[in-house]
């Protein structure tokens, strides 16, 4: 079973029942998030955060869609989740080593190593894992790791009854989801595009285990345009501090000889 | 549909992902709406006149299937020259008798016949005996449907005025896009195309609620889809067996496989009672057979021939017992104690105040069900005890609370809208003292059992006594086995026990037990046939080895029309069930609806009876002429064709007829039960809808005491457009009250572009959508929006009207939760009558005419 495992979500099948959010909470009895009534549409529990690890997108917008005929109106639902990031901002950010990648390539929050000091959340481009305030610790999607041991569907995709979540082989998938964009261009949906599919077309993150077929821009759905996780850059910097480092103690070394010098002439 | 039925809608994503078109109608726009190819807002309570403009549309541009229509529809049968249609009385059929207030279904007859309806009314024979009862056996039709007095001509005429333009001014649907949908559906049927409606309860909760659904089958019968696959007309069920207590029945008027309840007047004795009930032509005429089945069922060695198989141990009706008569009886303290199981009626059910005030009259209550629901509370937390109007020390009701096991805590099966029984199994014990309502019904009847045979003695209490209840019992809370039940419903010989092959078995001669004839074959061979398991791919695409299907495990009602007259499909594409020259009988995918051995040329003679008389080209076996009914010569109280009349509560004057509603809905005219005028009430200006939200389940005491479902809509909230926003000064996620003369609630603001007004004659008509989930307990809560809604039924079978009324609505969180039903209508009361209603001069219906109770009950008032 195990091997690089993901979730491909296609947003055109999904018909914003929500099942995967109360799956999710159900299998990992995770706490509501509070009783708020938003205003934003069907959305109530607003974003993703340290018990809700499935969220629900719904938005209104007064753009039709190229296949439908409803007017000058459309609304899209979209079930966000971690992305299991290639190169994950939280797991490389992580000092005490609770973040690991496991055998399914899936990043994964350790409970009993997590010592809360939050440097994950900062860290994650996409806003994804946050801490609890009862116990301080981060926490988010394990892409149901403990279901995965035992061979089993991650709850939410198990769930969804309209296979708008599809848990599998990420190349499988990746296969999968670039025929479906095909299938949906071609059948006149032109505004089909595959959010996060590979290194190629993210490389803030080199790409999502979790990835996405979106129908308008990543803003849209709360997603970043172009997400970049800071550790990326560690390297770079690690150059240009040490070229810095080294220019200073150039000048420094620079300086007192030719002050010597100075104190010569 | 994608909004209460998530799981079955997967299907219909995935005839999408085929190429199927998605039609999407409804007042909002809705989950169902975002995933649809077409949506289509309309008016709601309009929908008679949208059908009916598919309906003339159909007719007008030739669009109908004619070889089905002319041989499977009643189309060509000519109708009696005394019939007058709406078109001549202004919205009236004749027969209309001002004094009752109702119909003279006679009226409606056809030309030298007189079929018994397959269900619904069934009239007593006082005139006589008819002179035959199938129209087509008697000679009486027009094959080239031509006569001026056949069926189809006078359905062209009846739906002539139902043009797109009218159409447009009545639903608020614009020509082009009605006529994009018109042609969509039959550029989708035929031959080789079928076409499906799905329907739920925005259909049904209307005071004409029956006759929506006579329009789309009028609609589907022209086009010829049903009996075919991809076809038909499906009832998405509200409750995962709720088609298990339609069929085995929680109807007051109703016994196991849709027999009716004997009536106090009329059926005396038993022979007079199978009189009334076998129909003389068609399927029904083996009426005996399942009745006295049923009898010896639940009677066992007690009943006998001479006793008339126990026939006197039933109770007969003596009036109107549904739900809104007993409630009003129930305020006006004619009833005792009542039942509540596994229901929420004061959230879940209309006017609510009522609803409490009847049961602060009862003498005791019981209610089953997973937590303390507001029914349940009615004496401790209910609004007007909040306001103090009501004490909760002077309610003397007593209230015995039983925790109920859910369904995963309990053997059973499901029915769902296809008629699969689908077995399930338990899969953890109840906790605490919780127990399955089988297991309360045996235990309580044990107990009735075993007082009557020691206290009392008298003959009157036989019935009692003599009911067979013995189910062995099982597990650790010893319950009774629920096979043993269903083996009990599938029949069996009393000679042997063993179980019947299915209804063709079944004797009226007392030699054969079953306790619901359309269920005989579910426990065949001693077999749960519900719990087959067999995955599709291991037989063909019909799938029939999966479950069990009633009756006789069709998965496709009168699939005999999915193959031509000579027998053979339609086409290869929708090739079904066809006739097998070889073998002499019916063969195909499904199992035929239909005699297996009658090929398709059989001719009945003209003095054949009962199953006999069903010919060869007659696929719907249990109507008395076998044919699809485009035009109901009985069996309903409103018409014989559907005509749009407005709801009772509407915003516009009916655009088609002088008569403005129903002429035959019931109404409870009560100072607890007000009504607006029946349009243009100012003060209610604007319609309103009800509506479930895929978070919560129905009443909500399946989802209101769950945090994770409670989180993701935790407050009642009304949905409005920004353009009646802008009129009446709402904010999102502020809070608005609204009004009706019943009561008044509050709610938090949804202002979305998914609500849209309409156009209709160059007036806005703005709609508010109402959710109906909350009330006073649970995790989430908020007021009810039944709460806002009147008493007033349809008249064939007393479904309330709640999907469209009117009402008022105004920012801010003003409201007193005042209710009619204790501190009088929250709005000024002007005299109802001043407004007319029905069509002069047919007055206003007499009070008291479908309750017989409620009649009695309004002399307080």
């Amino acid at each position: 079973m195990a091997g690089a495992k993901g979730f491909f979500t296609d947003t055109t099948l999904c018909i914003g029942c929500k099942a995967c959010e109360v799956a999710c909470k159900q299998w990992n009895q995770l706490p509501d998030d509070g009783l708020l009534f938003t205003g934003m549409s069907y959305d109530n529990t607003v974003h993703l955060g340290a018990s809700t690890w499935r969220h629900v997108a719904f938005i209104e917008r007064p753009v039709p869609l190229s296949t439908q005929d409803a007017g000058a109106f459309s609304w899209l639902f979209s079930s966000d989740v971690c992305k299991h990031c290639v190169r994950a901002g939280c797991l490389e950010s992580c000092p005490t080593g609770a973040i690991i990648r496991t055998e399914f390539d899936s990043v994964y929050v350790q409970p009993d190593i997590c010592n809360g000091c939050g440097y994950c959340i900062v860290n994650c481009p996409f806003g994804v894992i946050d801490r609890r305030s009862e116990d301080g610790r981060a926490w988010k999607c394990t892409l149901c790791y403990d279901r995965l041991r035992e061979d089993m569907t991650p709850a939410c995709a198990k769930a969804c009854p309209t296979e708008s979540i599809v848990f599998g082989d990420l190349d499988e998938l990746r296969t999968r989801a670039r025929v479906r964009v095909e299938k949906l261009q071609d059948a006149g949906m032109r505004e089909a595009y595959l959010y996060g599919e590979d290194a190629a077309s993210q490389p803030g993150t080199e790409g999502l285990n979790a990835f996405f077929l979106l129908l308008d821009k990543p803003e849209v759905y709360n997603l970043p345009p172009d997400p970049a996780i800071p550790t990326k850059g560690v390297g770079r910097s690690w150059i240009s501090m040490a070229a810095a480092a080294a220019g200073i103690a150039l000048m420094a070394v620079g300086s007192v000889f030719f002050s010597k010098l100075g104190g010569r002439s | 549909m994608a909004e209460c039925h998530p799981v079955g809608f997967r299907w219909v994503m995935e005839a999408r992902e085929r190429g199927a078109t998605i039609i999407h109608v409804d007042p909002r726009f809705t989950r169902t709406s975002a995933v649809a190819n077409i949506h289509v807002p309309i008016r709601a309570g309009s929908d008679i006149a949208f059908l009916g403009g598919i309906v003339r549309y159909i007719i007008e541009n030739e669009r109908y299937f004619r070889d089905y229509v002319v041989h499977y529809t009643n189309a060509p049968a000519i109708v009696s020259a005394e019939f007058q249609d709406t078109e001549d009385l202004d919205g009236l059929f004749g027969g209309w008798d001002e004094e009752t207030g109702q119909y003279h279904k006679k009226a409606w007859r056809y030309e030298g016949a007189d079929p018994e309806p397959a269900a619904g009314v069934k009239e007593s024979d006082e005139e006589g005996q008819p002179i035959q009862h199938n129209p087509f056996q008697a000679g009486h039709s027009d094959p080239t449907l031509q006569h001026p007095r056949c069926v189809f001509q006078i359905l062209k005429r009846h739906f002539s005025r139902y043009t797109p333009e009218m159409v447009e001014q009545t639903c608020g649907i614009p020509k082009s896009l009605f006529l994009k949908v018109a042609e969509t559906l039959c550029r989708n049927s035929g031959r080789e195309r079928t076409s499906a409606f799905c329907y739920a309860v925005g259909w049904t909760q209307h005071s004409m609620g029956v006759q929506y659904i006579r329009t789309a089958a009028i609609v589907q019968l022209l086009l010829g889809n049903i009996g075919r696959p991809g076809g038909g007309i499906l009832a998405l069920r509200g409750h995962a067996s709720i088609q298990g207590s339609t069929d085995i029945p929680t109807l007051y008027n109703l016994l196991p496989g849709y027999l009716p309840m004997p009536k106090a007047k009329q059926d005396k004795d038993l022979a007079t009672y199978l009189a009334r009930n076998t129909s003389p032509s068609g399927w029904w005429g083996e009426f005996p057979k399942y009745f006295v089945s049923l009898l010896k069922a639940w009677f066992g060695e007690a009943a006998t021939k001479e006793n008339g198989w126990c026939y006197d141990y039933l109770p007969a009706l003596t009036g109107d017992h549904s739900h809104m008569n007993t409630v009003v009886n129930m305020a006006d303290g004619g009833v005792k104690g009542y039942f509540v199981m596994g229901e929420n009626p004061v959230v879940g059910s209309m006017n609510g105040p009522l609803h409490r005030k009847g049961l602060r009259q009862l003498e005791w209550l019981v209610v089953r069900d997973f937590s303390v629901t507001e029914t349940a509370d009615f004496w401790r937390d209910a609004p007007e005890i909040e306001r103090g109007e009501i004490r909760t020390e002077d309610i003397g009701t007593e209230v015995f609370f039983f925790p109920a096991a859910a369904h995963v805590e309990k053997d059973g099966a499901f029915t769902n809208t296809q008629r699969l029984l689908q077995w399930h199994y338990k899969s953890v014990e109840p906790p605490g003292d919780a127990a399955s309502e089988l297991d309360f019904i045996y235990k309580l009847g044990l107990r009735l059992k075993k007082l009557y045979a020691e206290e009392y003695g008298q003959p009157r209490n036989r019935p009692i006594r003599d009911v067979t209840w013995d189910y062995p019992l099982e597990g650790p809370k010893r319950e009774p086995k629920a096979e043993a039940v269903l083996r009990e419903i599938n029949g069996y010989t009393v000679a042997d026990g063993k179980p019947v092959e299915g209804f063709t078995s079944l004797q009226d001669d007392g030699s054969t037990a079953c306790g619901c004839w359309i269920y005989s074959g579910c426990y065949r061979d001693g077999h749960n046939m519900a719990a087959r398991r067999k995955p599709h791919w291991e037989q063909n695409w019909v799938a029939p080895e999966w479950a069990w299907a009633w009756p006789h495990n069709r998965r496709l009602l009168y699939n005999r029309a999915s193959a031509d007259p000579e027998g053979k499909p339609w086409s290869d594409r929708k090739k079904l069930v066809w006739w097998d020259q070889e073998k002499g009988e019916w063969v195909g995918y499904d199992t035929p609806d239909f005699i297996v051995k009658r090929p398709p040329w059989f001719h009945p003679s003209k003095d054949a009876c009962g199953k006999d008389t069903i010919g060869g080209t007659d696929p719907f076996v249990m109507q008395a002429d076998g044919k699809g009914w485009l035009y109901a010569a009985t069996g309903l109280q409103d018409g014989p064709l559907p005509v749009h009349y407005e709801p009772q509560e509407s915003v516009v004057k009916n655009p088609l007829y002088g008569q403005q509603c129903n002429p035959e809905r019931v109404e409870w005219w009560r100072k607890d039960n007000p009504y607006h005028r029946a349009y243009d009430d100012p003060r209610f200006p604007y319609v309103i809808t009800t509506y479930r939200l895929t978070e919560h389940h129905t009443a909500g005491a399946m989802s209101r005491w769950l945090s994770w479902l409670s989180e993701l809509q935790p407050e009642m909230f009304c949905e409005v457009s920004p353009e009646l926003a802008a009129e009446r000064g709402l904010k999102n996620g502020g809070w608005a009250t609204i009004r009706t003369m019943r009561a008044e609630i509050e709610a938090r603001v949804l202002v979305t572009g998914r609500m849209r007004p309409l156009r209709i004659k160059g007036r806005l008509v703005h709609q508010i959508g109402l959710p109906y989930h909350w009330s006073t307990k649970g995790l989430a809560r908020g007021d009810a929006a039944n709460d806002l809604i009147g008493f007033v039924a349809d008249p064939n079978v007393s479904i309330q009207e709640s999907k469209a009324f009117t009402g008022a609505i105004e920012p801010g969180r003003k409201s007193r939760r005042r209710s009619a039903a204790i501190s009088g209508p929250p709005v000024r009361e002007i005299d109802p009558k001043r407004w007319q209603r029905d069509l002069p001069p047919a007055r206003r219906k007499p009070e008291s005419q479908h309750s017989f109770k409620a009649g009695e009950s309004k002399k307080e008032h």
